[in-house]
């Protein structure tokens, strides 16, 4: 087979994957419940909550391209068999080539024509910024159109966006039709959050065709790519996490708040022990042993994507094991009160088995509370990355992150004149994904929350 | 009421036991002192004796948990467990990479921490507390909602920005305070300004939200209603009436971290240069020094379970149906 | 002029952005009405129909998401829906006291009482220290609560619930309000208890020429406390009228069926009159009369225009088309199926119902005067009475070998203390008690919260592990069963709960939910047929099986739960409070459906329950528990007309009756003491009117009355 790609599988896409179809199952399931139904109907009518989930999808879609991962097939060497690149790359990576491959020397600002520091040029003695490869390279040698062309570009951008957007807008619009005004209301905010999403992507598509939108880094390596090639971390954190989480949280949580006594007591030992070390030290510590353990058997991964996979993973499983202390009391408190409610009684009253009326009556009537906690953790999580990658114990270094990035950035906070762009992009993109799941995490807990309506 | 608490605190014991004996786990047996050693020289090229050298000066190289070859009692007490861990329960925390006592060093570092750490609490809890009471009196109402907003997008902001946002703006830009650095005495105070504030800012988000939410809960409940039967005026409902009540979920997340507060914030120090607590894990976790992270572990989870006890003998005075019953 | 005018009162619920299209729902929809200084008017209504809005609308307490639409709203003259929110505060305590439903809930739990009365005092008196605590402990006396000066310093979780409804009062009463609002405030307390709070309104409202507004759903209570009745029915009032006028010729048809609703024994074995369908639902717009949907004397006109208001008779004004006619033509009608309502002796009937306690031969001070009453009082009905079929059936149940016998049963509950949670005492919720019930027979259990008689149904079904004694069902003995032994029993023993909410699962199905016990126990039984069939026993339709609970009203998930009980086909059905939780009308249509299904399947019941009208209508035998023991026993006849045990004396007599003349009543002091704690010898003695040394030393053991009918007391009362 000479296929012009090899598939590669990565664990962590794998694991994403299931992921997804998990939700999409639990989605199903869901839709048979009349309760829950009508909880998901309430947020599909919250104008904040399609907004944010709208961004959200967005910043998944960049996640799920980033996730189909490949090696590309070395042009054919006529006798020799088939080979392919050690260099595993996604699909964001082969659609943001010219971003991934277009790399300068070292910073550079956003829109930048030269470079941000002065260099000796070749052949002179002269200290100046020298000419980026790259950005602005189609400008002509006194740089008389800069100005010109990022104005016309960016008009350029903000109508194409438009263009995309109305079929869209009007696809929308004949799909709600008038009358319910609520509906209409969170569709408009969808269509305005497209809007205003088409619009970025076509002014960032025709200025980034020739400039750095967002600059360059130390290594000149674009930051808008970095941006959005660290948006997968971090929602692979968020999620992945919760999958080691919620089977632990929901099995002891479960069985604590059902079957008590002993049970109870080892399980409450369990995670006040747990619970007892500070995360972060707990956190670095794990981080730290997994370290070791990686280091001392480099034999166990065949290219570094696997072995920052594998840390990924670590990772999230270290979190994971850490964090589902909390789900679990809470599980546990709600278990004790549905465990006395009379229809669990009534159910007693017929002799059926507790796992039975653990699977029919308790988990059933607990998942809203999964629910509530999945998307809450969420944007911690992502925050989390960052500061743990600060401290020195998150993901791998090769690994592109918004904790990486702001560490990196942090470095030249004290140059003057700043190198502000990595920083501030890093801030905006993890400030609307993390916004944007606060906000549709409070709309789904006003939602699904027996209390607060 | 003592019976209780002695109670609480014997139940805290086998959970600093199981402490001690993850933290072990994670250290010792999980990667063996030959692989810390590997990987600290160098994973390639190390000599067998470089390894032992490694071992002896950290006291690694004694057997795991038993050791077989020693007399009497020191079968159990010339081992790692016995040194690295057990002598943890009487403050012996060893020597740290660098060659220092790592408990004299926690005791000169807890000052700083302290410093930053209790002001930015009580500040925070009060401005917390301040704010949620705004809001909920204005419930409803266009202030409350935009407070919510404002919340939500405080919360969104990675700690990490406040502190590098607020080093520029502050120290940088305007020159109001040096950008890092620490003092002792009374110098000290225009050091620890930025970082206090800063930390005070960086949490409200969160804690506002949440204590809104727990008086909202409580303001729905029949006695406040009664309270207003009464002809009480509203400010007077909230203050003597569901304030009181909403203290006692709010103890709950707050006392517990009381204590905890002695370990110091890990960024701030690190960004500030203070030299507390934080800035020592966070030197020792990059240094790769087990020692210094496995002892703040074990000191972390003492101050935590203090908590615990704490919270239950705050109950005790916030709610009188623990008190006499 | 009058205290209060009420003006057409409109609440409103704005249904809120997200359902715009949908009406705003009018929980009150113009209602008028006027209180005089001094009176006692009664609003009575089922749940859900306005009457608590109406309270907390007068007050502008409403909850936020409520607002007054429309109306006035006129206190001593002065509209306070046009106050300023300060002027209202003084209204509010000063001018308008208020007692609300819940006293366990309604008191700020960490604020001693005395500091919470005190603050009433404050703010409308202006008294603090000394003088503030002068009067709190004269207002505690008031309230009759014993030992003030040291009580106001405890917090409300140290008292019980008739002490807290108490001290609610004593807080009203602080600003030396002209009108005291009572939202059901007797609705969450014992028998025994709302017959000493009740009492202590009646005489603050003598004593200080106070209004009173009480609400109520309760026909006893308000017959015992109200001047005048508005009776009050989605949103309106239907009926006003002065209570004697009211409680002899009803004339809505509404408020004709709440008394035939009722259940009473001159109706046992016979059925109950209902009211088909429900409440509507607040937030519906109606064109004609809001009664028409459920009411079947309706002719078109009453579904053309609301009905115009209509004298009756002197200050008896009803809201009927059929006005006055009504009524006339009510009284003699035939056999209609409201003709329980209808029979000759409407009147007398309704006296009689109310007679709970009244036999020729009980003790003459616990007798309700027959010669207060205008109307002749039927004789009490006796076992010859009965009708044919149920004689026939009894007689035929007594010889049969009993379905359940249980003898002994206790339950005990450890109390733990100290450091090593060691047990120091034990909470004796069931103490020793045994009993018998016949196939097809009911045995009610009988006694107020807290004396056992709920975890006496669980320890029969073996949901509680009993202590010490045995319960044999069908000759088998239960208690040494391992679960796997137990589970083919359970097929012979079901349960049907208290609280319809809690007993269904919200995120099954109703077939799933009545299939479950198929599936456990009678695997090969399950199918859409069967399961048709059982709701269809149950008054549902078999289409009903996809639904989920939340789409039914109260009284039809109880049918649902009745239904999950039945798909096993038991022996013994343990009914724990069924009806406690549902309106009068609904209650009757459950009462009648157990009925019909313990005629047609000879099911046997225990029956828990503290309402002694259910009692007297459905039981065969009665057991009255107190503290985890049974005090008295025997047919229904014996215990409720000639009860021997002072308790049961004392219960009888503390239920409200119909006629609200005043009777006798044997004041119960205090409350039920603690099961962790009970008191020497009898249990009762410290409460008890003719406990002398004696009842003190030890616990009487059983005297027989007659064959069927045993006493625990050693003064065998009577």
């Amino acid at each position: 087979m000479n296929l012009p790609v090899q598939v590669v599988v990565l664990w962590s896409d794998a694991l994403l994957f299931a992921l997804t179809a998990a939700c999409a199952s639990f989605a199903w399931w869901t839709r048979r419940q009349a309760v829950l139904r009508a909880a998901w109907v309430r947020v599909g009518k919250d104008p904040v909550a399609m907004a944010a989930a709208t961004v959200l999808a967005v910043f998944v879609l960049v996640g799920a391209l980033d996730s189909l991962h490949y090696r590309a097939r070395l042009p054919a060497q006529p006798g020799q068999p088939v080979h392919y690149a050690v260099e595993v790359n996604s699909v964001l990576d082969a659609l943001l080539a010219p971003l991934r491959l277009n790399t300068e020397k070292t910073y550079s600002a956003p829109l930048a024509t030269r470079l941000f520091a002065m260099e000796t040029l070749p052949g002179s003695n002269e200290r100046a910024f020298p000419r980026l490869v790259y950005g602005g390279a189609h400008l002509d040698a006194a740089l008389d159109g800069h100005d010109g062309d990022v104005v016309r570009r960016t008009l350029t951008g903000l109508g194409g966006g438009l263009l995309l957007w109305l079929p869209v807008f009007l696809w929308l619009r004949k799909k709600i039709g008038a009358g319910d005004t609520v509906k209409n209301k969170a569709n408009n905010a969808i269509a305005a959050t497209l809007l205003g999403i088409f619009l970025l992507t076509g002014v960032a598509l025709s200025l980034g065709s020739g400039y750095h939108v967002l600059g360059t880094d130390k290594v000149g390596q674009d930051v808008l790519y970095l941006s959005l090639k660290s948006i997968r971390t971090g929602l692979l954190i968020g999620t992945l996490t919760t999958l080691v989480t919620l089977p632990i949280a929901i099995v002891l949580g479960l069985m604590a708040g059902y079957f008590g006594g002993w049970i109870d007591d080892v399980i409450q030992y369990l995670y006040t022990t747990l619970n007892s070390i500070p995360g972060v030290l707990l956190i670095a510590a794990a981080v730290l042993m997994m370290q070791v353990v990686i280091d001392t058997h480099p034999d166990w991964f065949a290219t570094a994507a696997e072995r920052a996979d594998a840390r990924l993973l670590a990772l999230c499983l270290i979190l994971g094991m850490t964090s589902w202390t909390g789900l679990a009391r809470l599980l546990r408190g709600e278990t004790l009160k549905l465990r006395e409610l009379e229809f669990v009684q009534a159910a007693h009253a017929f002799g059926v088995g507790p796992l039975l009326i653990l699977r029919r009556h308790i988990l059933p009537n607990l998942m809203h509370i999964v629910l509530i906690a999945l998307v809450m953790d969420f944007s911690g999580l992502v925050l989390a990355e960052a500061v743990l990658s600060y401290v020195g114990v998150g993901v791998d270094p090769t690994t592109i992150s918004f904790g990486g990035m702001i560490n990196a950035a942090r470095m030249e906070l004290a140059r003057e004149p700043m190198v502000w762009w990595s920083l501030a992009a890093a801030f905006c993109f993890m400030f609307i994904l993390v916004l944007a799941a606060n906000l549709f995490a409070d709309a789904v807990r006003e939602a699904f929350d027996p209390r607060a309506s | 009421m003592l019976a209780y608490i002695l109670r609480r605190f014997f139940y805290a014991l086998p959970i600093l036991l199981g402490v001690n004996l993850i933290t072990f786990a994670l250290f010792f047996v999980v990667n063996t002192p030959d692989d810390m050693a590997r990987m600290q020289l160098g994973v390639k090229r190390v000599t067998p004796e470089a390894i032992e050298k490694w071992k002896a000066e950290r006291g690694y190289d004694q057997p795991l948990i038993w050791n077989a070859a020693a007399e009497g009692s020191a079968k159990a007490t010339k081992t790692i467990f016995f040194s690295k861990s057990i002598r943890m329960f009487v403050g012996d925390f060893g020597r740290a990479d660098d060659g220092r006592d790592i408990a004299r060093e926690i005791a000169v570092r807890a000052g700083p921490s302290l410093a930053i750490a209790l002001p930015t609490f009580v500040l925070g809890l009060f401005v917390a507390i301040v704010f949620a009471m705004l809001l909920v009196f204005f419930r409803a109402t266009a202030l409350d909602f935009g407070g919510v907003i404002l919340c939500v997008a405080l919360m969104s902001v990675s700690g990490l920005f406040y502190i590098i946002g607020g080093q520029w703006l502050v120290a940088k830009v305007w020159h109001w305070v040096p950008i890092s650095g620490y003092a002792p005495g009374l110098t000290a105070v225009k050091f620890l300004l930025l970082p206090v504030v800063i930390g005070v800012i960086s949490g409200i988000g969160a804690s506002v939200r949440w204590y809104r939410t727990i008086f909202l809960e409580e303001i729905t409940r029949d006695y406040v209603r009664t309270a207003r039967a009464k002809g009480l005026s509203e400010a007077a409902v909230l203050f003597r009436h569901v304030l009181r009540n909403a203290l006692i979920p709010i103890l709950t997340g707050v006392v517990v971290v009381i204590p905890t507060l002695f370990l110091g914030s890990l960024l701030t120090e690190s960004f500030f240069g203070i030299p507390g607590l934080g800035s020592y894990t966070i030197e020792a976790i990059n240094a790769q020094d087990f020692a210094v992270v496995r002892a703040m572990v074990f000191i972390g989870s003492v101050l935590y379970i203090a908590g615990l006890l704490a919270t239950d003998v705050s109950y005790t005075l916030a709610d009188p149906r623990v008190r006499l019953q | 002029m009058s205290l209060l005018a009420v003006r057409d009162l409109v609440i409103e619920i704005p249904q809120g952005e997200v359902f715009r299209g949908v009406d705003a729902a009018r929980p009150v929809d113009g209602i008028s009405f006027d209180i005089a200084a001094g009176e006692c008017f009664s609003l009575l209504g089922e749940s859900g129909c306005g009457k608590s809005m109406t309270a907390l609308g007068l007050l502008r307490l409403l909850p936020e998401a409520a607002r007054v639409a429309g109306g006035e709203v006129l206190f001593e003259g002065r509209d306070l829906l046009r106050l300023t929110e300060g002027e209202m505060r003084s209204v509010r305590g000063g001018g308008i006291g208020m007692v609300f439903q819940e006293p366990a809930t309604s008191l700020n739990p960490v604020l001693r009482i005395g500091r919470q009365i005190g603050e009433a005092l404050a703010l409308h008196e202006g008294l603090s220290g000394t003088a503030a605590r002068a009067r709190v402990v004269e207002l505690l006396t008031q309230v009759g609560i014993p030992d003030p000066a040291r009580r106001l310093d405890e917090f409300p979780f140290q008292m019980s619930g008739g002490m807290k409804q108490r001290v609610m009062i004593a807080m009203a009463l602080a600003g030396r309000p002209r009108l005291l609002i009572a939202d059901e405030p007797t609705t969450a307390l014992d028998v025994t208890i709302q017959a000493q709070v009740l009492e202590v309104l009646d005489e603050l409202r003598r004593r200080h020429g106070m209004a009173l507004l009480l609400i109520s759903h309760d026909l006893g209570v308000v017959a015992k406390m109200a001047d005048r009745v508005g009776v009050m029915y989605a949103g309106q009032l239907v009926e006003t009228a002065p209570r004697a006028e009211f409680f002899t010729a009803p004339a809505h048809p509404y408020s004709q069926r709440l008394f035939a609703a009722l259940p009473d024994p001159t109706r046992r074995g016979g059925r109950l009159a209902t009211i088909p369908g429900s409440v509507p639902a607040a937030h519906v717009r109606h064109v004609g009369c809001r009664f028409a949907e459920r009411c079947d004397e309706v002719i078109p006109a009453c579904r053309a225009q609301p009905p115009a208001w209509h004298e009756v008779a002197a200050g008896h004004a009803v809201r009927c088309i059929l006005g006055q006619a009504v009524a006339v033509q009510k009284v003699g009608a035939g056999a209609t199926a409201t003709s329980e309502a209808a029979s000759p002796d409407f009147q007398s009937r309704l006296t009689g119902a109310s007679r709970l306690s009244v036999s020729s031969d009980t003790r003459p001070e616990l007798k309700v005067g027959a010669g207060d009453t205008a109307v002749d009082v039927p004789a009490p009905v006796s076992f010859a009475d009965l009708g044919f079929p149920l004689r026939r059936q009894v007689m035929a149940a007594a010889a049969a070998a009993p379905v359940l016998r249980v003898s002994d049963l206790r339950v005990h509950f450890p109390i733990r203390r100290g450091i090593l949670q060691r047990t120091v005492g034990l909470v004796r919720a069931v103490d020793g008690v045994s009993l018998q019930l016949q196939p097809g027979r009911t045995l009610a259990l009988v006694g107020e919260s807290g004396c056992g008689k709920t975890t006496v149904g669980k320890a029969i079904l073996q949901l509680i592990a009993p202590t010490a004694g045995h319960v044999e069902l069908a000759g088998t003995e239960l208690t040494t069963l391992s679960p796997a032994q137990l589970r083919p029993l359970r097929a012979k023993m079901q349960m049907v709960f208290q609280d319809p909410y809690a007993s269904l699962n919200p995120r099954l199905t109703t077939g799933e939910i009545i299939s479950e016990g198929i599936q456990a126990l009678r695997p090969g039984e399950a199918g859409a047929a069967r399961l048709g069939e059982l709701l269809e026993q149950v008054g549902l339709r078999a289409e009903m099986a996809g639904r989920y609970p939340h789409e039914f009203s109260g009284g039809q998930r109880q049918r649902i739960a009745i239904a999950r009980a039945l798909a096993v086909q038991p022996e013994l059905l343990v009914c724990d409070e069924p009806t406690s939780a549902l309106d009068v009308s609904v209650q009757a249509q459950i009462l009648n459906l157990l009925a019909d299904l313990q005629r047609e399947l000879g099911l046997a019941y225990l029956f828990i329950t503290h309402n002694l009208g259910v009692v007297d209508y459905l039981a065969h035998e009665v057991a009255v528990m107190y503290l985890g023991r049974i005090v008295e026993r025997g047919s229904t006849d014996e215990v409720l007309r000639a009860p021997r045990h002072p308790y049961t004396q004392a219960l009888l007599a503390a239920v409200p009756t119909l006629d609200g003349r005043g009777k006798e009543i044997v004041r119960l002091p205090g409350d039920m003491p603690s099961p962790a704690n009970p008191p020497t010898g009898c249990h009762f003695h410290p409460r008890c009117p003719l406990a002398e040394d004696a009842c003190r030393v030890s616990y009487p053991s059983e005297t027989k009355v007659s064959a069927t009918h045993d006493v625990h007391c050693l003064k065998m009362a009577g």
